[in-house]
């Protein structure tokens, strides 16, 4: 039992320079003063091209990224309907990059968060948990990149030099193009990035599990409840929050995801393993679409702004996360 | 976040056949851990043994033929200097150390501006800044290129891609710096005040020196996401003398495409700065990883 020391009482001398409710102008101009270099940052590189962006996805435009002519939606529903590329609903199962970062929030997501949950609990049982958590959270300090060239060298077709299929050899099957093929590709790069990321699930739910008080388990254990109805109706609801901080996180993971593919794909074969984020940078920089491109781009920020309305309610109920 | 609370210790158990039991009501835990962790350092020391061999073994057999291949570094010193992964590692240095300084710097004062002084519309303009921290990079590739072209070539400089890192830092970077600050004790900060102090002064050499934690996660996540980007030096460095690994290591798949061992080496010196800074400074390291969570 700590008792808090009463607060001090300082009695509170006369401020050099008087202030009142806002401040005085002096203070309130020192105050922008400290604000305004990374304002005017802000607003130069981040607002104001972002303006520009929305502005461009209505306009056809050309190399030189100026307004050529505007063609108010156009570029969307070129998009949405007349670019198989990006999304084609027209037979069953419908494709395109949306419809890859669709898979993408479904199978990275979901693994991510079963495969961290379950290390999170598996861990906290043995001595040797800062260990195995290591192991598990070093590729989230390497790059896409490294991730990329990594996973090539696993997804290698020739069973002299890719690790799969030297299994898959060894076990009497065939070797697998795994990034050659259209069925295949999407999954291939979504495990080596569910590789990556899963540290990082694992450390914010184990962290939290640490903070379920003992006591509670303890009582549950000995009303003799078994281990899985401790996790399901004890663990599972007290860890909803950090469960969904994580989810978010990998969220924005998937809708910007781009390096990996771009190291390990390009996008293909033929177009098969694009992501909108990819369809962003091929439409804008190669196709000589800008117009369409700053489309995608506002896309992908439409897509955020659930996330930004989430991050600033979340700061408004002062629940800070770090 | 969470307060680290041990886990459960339960009664060590006193017999030899009170442990077996033990150990083995538990040995599906353990076979199930050991899998898992081997199974995630196989990629990665298939890749490091990989970039020691020499060339004809690894075209002709896999590197888990470890102990019968040639060992050696000369993969290292090809990356080096014929495929020019040496300039580029100069050159990642060359990007990120500025795009870390520059939002570190304009952050901490911005934050204390936000967290220790007033001014008429404080709070909105701060909730704006927490917004900004999702905006994709992706809204500000085309303007920014073109105001690169058009003043100056900045693209061709180093000066366009720190630009465009310290803006997209900044929001994070004044988040939690600001959500810091505002922790520090008022009593130290009106204590300086009445001594005399200047605002900066205060800033200088009350708030900074308290909040060395703080600025460290940053600066360490800042370092990371700048030096292991790619589609950013992609867009906005247009001078190939200036690229920067990540890029490098990408043309470097089209030359050696299946040769392996070149890439291998290319890729552990790419990975060799942030597993460094892993080891040395994991605390930090996982304080900004949680903490740059809420950007994008």
């Amino acid at each position: 039992v700590s008792a808090q020391a009463p607060p001090l009482q300082v009695p509170q001398p006369r401020r050099r320079f008087g202030r009142s409710g806002e401040g005085s102008l002096k203070e309130r101009l020192e105050g922008i003063a400290f604000a305004l270099p990374a304002l005017i940052v802000l607003g130069l590189f981040v607002v104001y091209p972002a303006y520009y962006t929305v502005r461009l996805a209505f306009y056809n435009s050309d190399y030189l990224f100026d307004f050529t002519g505007w063609v108010g939606l156009d570029n969307f529903k070129d998009l949405l309907t007349n670019d198989p590329d990006f999304l084609d609903v027209s037979e069953f199962p419908p494709s395109g990059a949306m419809i890859n970062n669709l898979r993408w929030v479904i199978v990275y997501v979901s693994l991510c968060l079963i495969l961290g949950l379950a290390l999170a609990v598996l861990t906290i049982r043995v001595r040797y948990e800062s260990f195995v958590k290591s192991i598990i959270f070093v590729p989230m300090a390497i790059s896409a990149t490294a991730v990329a060239v990594i996973w090539l060298l696993v997804y290698s077709p020739d069973p002299n030099i890719g690790t799969v299929n030297a299994v898959i050899n060894g076990l009497g099957g065939n070797p697998v193009s795994w990034l050659g093929k259209e069925s295949t590709v999407n999954y291939a790069i979504i495990i080596a990035y569910v590789w990556a990321s899963t540290g990082f699930a694992m450390v914010v739910l184990s962290a939290a599990l640490k903070g379920i008080p003992t006591e509670i388990l303890e009582a549950a254990r000995v009303d003799g409840a078994g281990e899985w109805n401790i996790f399901r109706r004890i663990m599972l609801p007290m860890l909803s929050l950090p469960i969904s901080i994580v989810t978010v996180w990998l969220f924005i993971n998937v809708i910007k995801v781009f390096d990996i593919i771009y190291v390990m794909t390009k996008g293909g074969p033929g177009s098969s393993s694009r992501v909108i984020a990819y369809t962003m940078y091929s439409e804008t920089f190669v196709g000589g679409h800008p117009g369409r491109g700053a489309a995608v781009a506002v896309i992908m920020l439409i897509l955020m702004i659930p996330v930004m309305a989430v991050n600033v309610k979340r700061f408004r109920s002062e629940r800070v996360i770090t | 976040v969470a307060t680290r609370v041990e886990p459960a210790t339960l009664a060590e158990p006193r017999t030899i056949s009170e442990r077996l039991v033990r150990f083995l009501s538990r040995s599906p835990v353990h076979i199930a851990l050991i899998a898992i962790a081997a199974l995630w350092l196989v990629p990665t020391v298939g890749l490091l043994i990989t970039s020691f061999r020499d060339r004809s073994d690894a075209l002709s057999s896999g590197w888990w033929h470890v102990f019968s291949s040639h060992l050696t570094l000369s993969n290292y010193g090809e990356v080096i200097h014929e495929a020019g992964m040496g300039h580029a590692f100069l050159n990642s240095l060359y990007i990120t150390i500025p795009s870390t300084i520059l939002p570190l710097a304009l952050g901490a004062l911005a934050a204390y501006g936000f967290a220790w002084t007033r001014f008429p519309m404080r709070d909105t303009t701060f909730l704006i800044v927490v917004a900004l921290m999702v905006v994709p990079v992706q809204t500000a590739f085309v303007p920014l290129l073109k105001f690169f072209r058009e003043y100056g070539h900045l693209n061709q400089e180093f000066f366009g891609i720190w630009l465009a890192h310290t803006a997209f830092g900044l929001p994070l970077a004044i988040f939690l710096f600001r959500n810091f600050f505002i922790t520090l004790p008022k009593d130290l900060i009106e204590a300086a005040r009445m001594d005399g102090a200047s605002e900066f002064s205060v800033f200088r050499r009350v708030v900074l020196p308290l909040s060395v934690p703080a600025l460290a996660s940053f600066a360490i996540f800042q370092f990371l996401w700048v030096w292991n980007d790619l589609l950013m030096a992609l867009i906005f460095v247009s001078d190939p003398t200036k690229r920067p690994m990540t890029l490098q290591i990408n043309d470097m798949l089209g030359t050696y495409n299946q040769e392996f061992h070149i890439l291998a080496a290319g890729g552990f010196l790419l990975m060799v700065v942030p597993l460094a800074v892993f080891f040395a400074l994991q605390r930090y390291f996982v304080a900004g990883l949680l903490a740059g969570s809420v950007k994008s």
